[in-house]
């Protein structure tokens, strides 16, 4: 199994994850898969840049084969952004929360106990 | 180097040194922080106009950070077109400004005019980068002001379209992020000039990774335009912003529309080999099915600033009808009725505004109610806004329109684009004229008058916006032959690539 193999599953495995998770109804789990999915985004963003084993990531005149930096620098970049981006919509979802009383991610103001049963996250009635 | 070189960087530097002295100021002296806040949006349009004259005669500045050569380090890059939408952005900046603080809208919370200036600072950057990656940036940048700006004044209502906004901006992000993995893995840059150039050398073996990527990229720009399908978080978010947020806002769906314009000429272009012109089919359909859904939305409306939020969507996509002709003509006429959609979807939201506030609990919503205090000027300006957003004579959107038909006219399939724009000019008529019926003519019975606002101040800045859209149809001649231009420019990337590259590009 060759390490190609390895990462794109990884990141195949990450997203779809991440979207069966966006897909539901509560911010909680709306809130994971969105991390899930920025994961593997970072993934393929590093491995935009060619998955290189044991090499230098600087050029230097004497190395022929190096690890290309740019997509190290754009992940930190995407990474910052997706921290405080998770951050944010976190305590956004909590703000929801406690203001409406109901954490579906359309804002159905149904009661936090009616919410419990199970079956009613993927259909619950419209406003 | 003088001052006048470092022009470029001004229209994001202002803003983003501005934000941090008006957070710092608001604390103590909050005249002076709206006094800073004034201030930074009259430098930006000083330095907007003032680009604008250097560019208007087909001179491209590129601006090189910190002097590292093109392909490597990252440029920004003033153009026709960019400098027209710095200008309109300053404008619109103004007058949204100025009703924020004029209605008091800028004293329910703390953050209105820094996160207003990160706005700004986003907005501006988007206009100006020549760098993929960096317009990702800049779209983060005026997105997580965004969010800050749509939950202003707070209440379960914001905070519920909130949530939904910004779930759905993250996914967008994570879109673009994909795309540009993509598009660097194939063409190794990021540099928009350079990808142009690039791009034809991809091997036929990875066309269909190539496609992927243009058509992801055009996807996420969609998003941020609110294209049908992908235009449902727009006019929940909108008809629930504070007013003078949702006009500045009538901007950002056309962030989405100038970034197609910008990046697919420029990179997906002639020049393209095998990919050429990848997402292009697409447009049009989307672009006809927008503008009919939009003023659909108009015509059912329960609310004025509802009905302003999808008199955006349907004008976006009248806008994109022209786009989607790729001629200079259209694509002109297109720029045009640009300028003009945003100032009329943000007169929209202000008059919607002006006529809640002195309707007491009725609010805007379309249907009868107390024959509140001053009502005929408000009808007035309801009616300027109303017939500019449709395209009716003497305002400038009835010469938008007109020069969208007359471009679309040579073009294959200039049937469709007709009779929707016509069609839906009528729908648009009508549903305006429903919801203007029922607030400024019809009067329920037995209801008391609310008191009358203590002046009729909040009325500037809406009226300012209809002299800008009177002001842009007289001289509708100059605008429309510098987005002529501007347009013939963005279609002949060579010349650009020329500027950003230097001497030794092709």
């Amino acid at each position: 199994m060759s390490y190609e193999f390895l990462v794109a599953s990884a990141i195949g495995v990450l997203v779809a994850g991440g979207i069966f998770l966006a897909l539901r109804a509560r911010t909680f789990q709306v809130v994971l898969g969105l991390t899930l999915i920025s994961y593997a985004v970072n993934l393929f963003l590093f491995a935009s840049g060619r998955l290189v084993l044991a090499r230098p990531p600087i050029w230097d005149k004497s190395v022929s084969q190096y690890t290309d930096p740019l997509p190290q620098a754009l992940v930190l970049t995407a990474i910052v952004i997706t921290f405080g981006m998770t951050a944010f919509v976190v305590i956004l979802a909590l703000r929801s929360f406690l203001e409406t009383g109901s954490d579906h991610v359309d804002g159905d103001t149904v009661p936090c106990d009616a919410q419990d049963g199970l079956g009613d996250d993927g259909e619950s009635g419209q406003p | 180097m003088t001052l006048a070189d470092h022009l470029p960087i001004l229209p994001v530097a202002i803003p983003a040194l501005a934000a941090p002295v008006a957070l710092l100021a608001m604390r103590r002296r909050r005249a002076l922080a709206v006094g800073i806040a004034f201030a930074a949006i009259l430098a930006q349009l000083a330095v907007a106009l003032v680009l604008m004259a250097r560019v208007s005669g087909g001179t491209i500045l590129a601006y090189r950070l910190g002097d590292w050569p093109a392909p490597i380090g990252i440029v920004l890059v003033a153009d026709r077109l960019a400098a027209l939408m710095l200008v309109l952005t300053s404008v619109l900046a103004l007058i949204a400004l100025l009703h924020g603080v004029v209605t008091r809208a800028d004293r329910k919370g703390w953050h209105f005019h820094p996160l207003f200036q990160f706005q700004l600072m986003g907005l501006n950057g988007a206009f100006l980068t020549g760098d993929l990656f960096n317009l990702f940036v800049f779209f983060e940048v005026l997105l997580i002001a965004s969010y800050g700006l749509m939950l202003h004044g707070q209440g379960p209502a914001r905070l519920k379209a909130g949530v939904q906004y910004v779930v759905v901006n993250l996914v967008g992000s994570s879109l673009f992020l994909i795309a540009l993995g993509m598009l660097y893995a194939l063409t190794g840059t990021l540099n928009m000039a350079d990808m142009g150039l690039r791009i034809a050398a991809v091997p036929a073996a990875d066309q269909v990774m190539l496609r992927i990527a243009g058509l992801l990229l055009t996807s996420v720009f969609a998003l941020k335009a609110a294209v049908v399908p992908l235009h449902l978080w727009l006019p929940r978010t909108y008809a629930v912003s504070t007013p003078a947020v949702a006009a500045l806002f009538a901007i950002m769906t056309k962030v989405g529309v100038y970034s197609l314009v910008r990046v697919v000429p420029q990179v997906f272009g002639e020049g393209a080999g095998a990919a050429a012109w990848v997402p292009a089919p697409w447009l049009l359909p989307a672009a006809l099915v927008s503008t009919v859904i939009g003023f659909a939305g108009v015509f059912v409306a329960r609310s004025l600033s509802e009905q302003a939020a999808w008199a955006v969507i349907g004008s976006t996509g009248t806008l994109l009808i022209a786009v989607a002709g790729w001629s200079p003509e259209s694509l002109g006429a297109g720029l045009y009725y640009l300028v003009h959609s945003t100032l009329a979807g943000a007169a929209l939201f202000l008059v919607a505004d002006v006529a809640a506030r002195r309707r007491g609990s009725f609010g805007d919503t379309a249907s009868p109610g107390p024959a509140f205090a001053g009502r005929g000027i408000v009808a007035l300006l309801f009616m300027a806004a109303a017939i500019a957003a449709t395209g009716l004579p003497p305002l400038s959107g009835f010469i938008g329109k007109l020069l969208i038909l007359a471009s679309l006219a040579g073009l294959p399939d200039w049937g469709w684009g007709w009779s929707v724009i016509l069609g839906t000019t009528f729908i648009a008529v009508v549903g305006f004229a429903r919801t203007g019926s029922a607030v400024f003519w019809k009067s329920a019975e037995g209801c008391e008058t609310p008191p009358a606002p203590a002046s009729r101040a909040d009325m500037i800045a809406p009226a300012l916006a209809i002299a800008a859209l009177a002001a842009l149809s007289a001289g509708a001649g100059v605008v429309s032959a510098y987005t002529d231009a501007a347009a013939a420019q963005v279609l002949t990337p060579v010349e650009s690539a020329a500027a950003v590259l230097g001497e030794g590009a092709e």
